[in-house]
């Protein structure tokens, strides 16, 4: 099932045209990572997803119904810059958000006592925010974003400026979030934890999507018919008809060799060579990572 | 609707919770009336000093038992004494200072010293100047030969104190005052320039925090940004307000225990008598007319001055106020907001701020020439521009504005005022979410016709 969708977007800022008929579609309990260079208008498609801005033209849709003003309830944004109040003090500013994000003070209440045992902050309430670290900051606004419990949680770059152990805890937190439910819209430039978390993307650059769809088969499809075998020992493999060899590398006693099959590869035929050459560990398609498929989409456009 | 009164809450709280906020709002008035106490109170205990003061001439007796002694004073006449032993005795004998007057006084007036260890008192002064100028000027009348001079001067003794009263519309005819006209039109004037330009200012530093720490975007995923102006707009308002009711509060509270304390019916008049002439303070302009007058036709004065204080149409003018200064404050705390939604930070501001800034003090210039010519036409017209209107309409009221002008100015006032918050919060939407680029007039005139 689709909860959101954006269909032909298009948003024009004077002369610069920030989004040209963009479209998205975000399968409910997805984590789907929302890609792209700077200034390629993934901010402006969050603002108007949040309803901070409106397009020009198209259509965006949350649940199969129309995106209405009194969708931001289901919906939680942390923006890539965090915004907190910095005279103002920890406790009072979640419940703050809280309140505007439409929770009773009591019932607000109730969810930052849980929320802030569980990540540890509990000190923290009575001070003021400038006091806190960045990182300290950040956790902050994390519970002030997911606090409400929305249907469609929006992560612009969630991770800077965390240490290893809180990011790992807060993605532990994203992924528990999208257990229980929520659909996640994650943008970032780091590519490693695309392909740890996102289910799907898009990719834009310059106001146009030019890459969508599901992370594996992206690199599936990137892939290009390269194989790696890895195996026991010092192992030299010999061309012939059925491959190339790109790339031989010999590493901790294993021997791991990047293959190019010139069309549709016939694996059992490859595999069957190979074993006769040494003790095959593994055979795998040789996926390249999103971050050189990120590097070779956007600079083919360019 | 719910959710702009959680941002005024906040504006609210955070403001008025602000250790400077308590400050200036506890100690104004107290500050405010340490001005009006201490200068009382030195006075009073100068006044009420008794002093004995040793009065000899060079050579003459012109001016015997011509100083007479008061309450508080007694001027003991010296025959025959010498200035140089007295000026080594006089403290022993109990004397204030010595007056030493020259015959040559009739014909130079500076031909007299009054020696003393302290600064006299200027009622001091007063006294003897007043009594030695009578003296001379009827001992120069005396030269011209006269009949019955002293029966003619005590005649000719005047005092002269203008009645002014107001017919109305239907021909009554009111006490009024000038002076109280002048005041309260430089004190409204004055207040509401004050109240406009500081509070517009913190709607655009609120705005500016906002934008510079980003939380802006946070809360306009939340909020509408029309409605993030607006509860700051309204919420810093009610700080305005709260404040300015506790300074009259406070006046007042402390304004009644000067009048039971210190200004105790027996001594008002002496005490009021000092006190206008170093200072004028809401409290004394009561007794303003008292300096030259003496004691009956003093309280008489000050009766009058009371009336004409109490017939000043009040409930139009505090309407009047109220009106003006929320209408005001909306129309230059929008154009703040829209400025500071423009800027990344404060620095930035002054390109614009200086074509906000002129209106505002044209009209408090206007307004103090107001006090001066009330019926003007730049006072007029200034009064019917909105942008200065608040500050000239409010200046102008005490002196009486027909009714067309003034609902003719309000109507204009709240078309305009709508008008400016409506092109505000376009402004603002899109400025708030703009960074790094120098604004220009041009570019916000753009912003103003973005769509959605």
């Amino acid at each position: 099932m689709i909860l959101f969708e954006a269909k032909n977007v298009k948003k024009q800022f004077g002369s610069v045209l920030a989004l040209d008929d963009v479209s998205i579609s975000v399968p409910e309990q997805c984590i789907f990572g929302l890609l792209g260079p700077n200034g390629a208008g993934k901010t402006t498609l969050i603002r108007i997803i949040n309803q901070i801005t409106g397009p020009d033209s198209g259509e965006l849709f949350l649940n199969g119904n129309k995106l209405k003003p009194a969708d931001v309830m289901s919906i939680g944004y942390l923006p890539e810059e965090r915004g907190l109040y910095k005279k103002m003090k920890v406790g009072e500013q979640a419940l703050y958000f809280a309140q505007l994000k439409g929770l009773s003070k009591t019932e607000a209440m109730k969810r930052l006592k849980y929320w802030f045992r569980k990540l540890d902050m509990v000190d923290w309430w009575g001070k003021k925010v400038e006091e806190l670290s960045k990182g300290m900051q950040q956790k902050v606004q994390f519970v002030t974003t997911v606090l409400h419990e929305p249907k469609l949680l929006i992560f612009d770059e969630p991770f800077t400026g965390f240490d290893p152990v809180n990011a790992n805890v807060i993605k532990n937190e994203i992924l528990y979030l999208r257990e229980r439910g929520a659909t996640i819209i994650f943008s970032t430039h780091n590519m490693e934890s695309v392909e740890e978390l996102c289910d799907n993307i898009t990719l834009i650059n310059k106001a146009k999507t030019i890459l969508e769809g599901n992370v594996d088969d992206i690199r599936k499809k990137w892939a290009a018919n390269e194989y790696d075998i890895v195996f026991a020992g010092d192992v030299t493999l010999s061309e012939n008809g059925l491959y190339k060899i790109l790339n031989r590398q010999t590493e901790n006693e294993k021997s791991t060799i990047r293959l190019k099959t010139p069309g549709e590869a016939d694996t059992n035929e490859i595999l069957q060579t190979a074993m006769k050459s040494g003790k095959v560990i593994s055979f795998n398609p040789a996926l390249p990572s999103m971050n050189e498929i990120f590097i070779r989409v956007v600079e083919a456009k360019n | 609707m719910n959710k702009i009164s959680i941002i005024i809450k906040r504006e609210y709280m955070t403001r008025v919770r602000k250790k400077s906020f308590i400050i200036m709002t506890i100690l104004a008035p107290v500050l405010m009336a340490a001005i009006i106490i201490v200068p009382t109170l030195v006075m009073m205990n100068q006044d009420q000093d008794f002093k004995k003061i040793a009065v000899m001439e060079d050579g003459s007796d012109l001016f015997k038992d011509v100083i007479k002694s008061t309450k508080n004073l007694e001027f003991v006449y010296l025959e025959n004494a010498r200035l140089e032993e007295l000026k080594n005795s006089y403290e022993k004998d109990g004397y204030y200072g010595i007056l030493y007057i020259s015959p040559e006084l009739v014909n130079t007036p500076n031909a007299i010293q009054l020696l003393s260890k302290k600064q006299p008192p200027i009622g001091l002064l007063d006294h003897i100047e007043g009594s030695l100028e009578k003296e001379i000027e009827k001992q120069k009348l005396m030269t011209y030969n006269i009949e019955n001079l002293d029966e003619i001067m005590k005649n000719v003794d005047t005092k002269v104190s203008i009645q002014t009263k107001k017919i109305g519309d239907t021909g009554e005819v009111s006490e009024t005052s000038t002076g109280i006209a002048m005041a309260l039109a430089y004190l409204g004037g004055f207040l509401m320039y004050m109240l406009v330009f500081m509070f517009g200012a913190q709607v655009m530093r609120g705005v500016i925090e906002e934008k510079t720490s980003r939380v802006v975007e946070v809360i306009v995923s939340s909020v509408k940004p029309v409605q993030l102006m607006m509860g700051k707009i309204v919420g810093i308002a009610l700080v305005g307000l709260t404040q300015f009711l506790i300074w009259v509060f406070l006046t007042i509270a402390i304004a009644g225990v000067i009048r039971s304390t210190i200004l105790k019916k027996e001594n008002i008049t002496e005490v009021s008598q000092n006190v206008t002439k170093s200072l004028m303070t809401e409290e004394q302009q009561e007794a303003m007319g008292t300096q030259s007058a003496n004691m009956t036709p003093q309280m008489n004065e000050f009766s009058k001055l009371f009336n004409s204080a109490m017939n000043q149409p009040w409930g139009l003018i505090i309407i009047c106020f109220i009106f003006y200064f929320i209408t005001g404050y909306l129309l230059y705390a929008s154009i703040f907001a829209a400025i500071g939604s423009a800027v990344d930070n404060e620095t930035e501001t002054q390109q614009f701020m200086l074509p906000v800034t002129i209106p505002i003090i044209l009209a408090l210039m206007v307004a103090m020439g107001t006090m001066q010519n009330p019926e003007s036409s730049l006072s007029f017209w200034c009064s019917m521009i909105p942008l200065t209107s608040p500050i000239v309409m409010v200046a102008r009221l005490p002196f009486g504005v027909p009714y067309w002008q003034l609902a003719v100015s309000m109507v204009l006032m709240i078309i305009t005022f709508l008008a400016f918050v409506w092109m505000a919060a376009k402004v603002y939407r899109t400025g708030i979410l703009m960074y790094g680029k120098k604004t220009s007039w041009k570019e916000m005139w753009k912003w103003l016709r973005y769509s959605g």
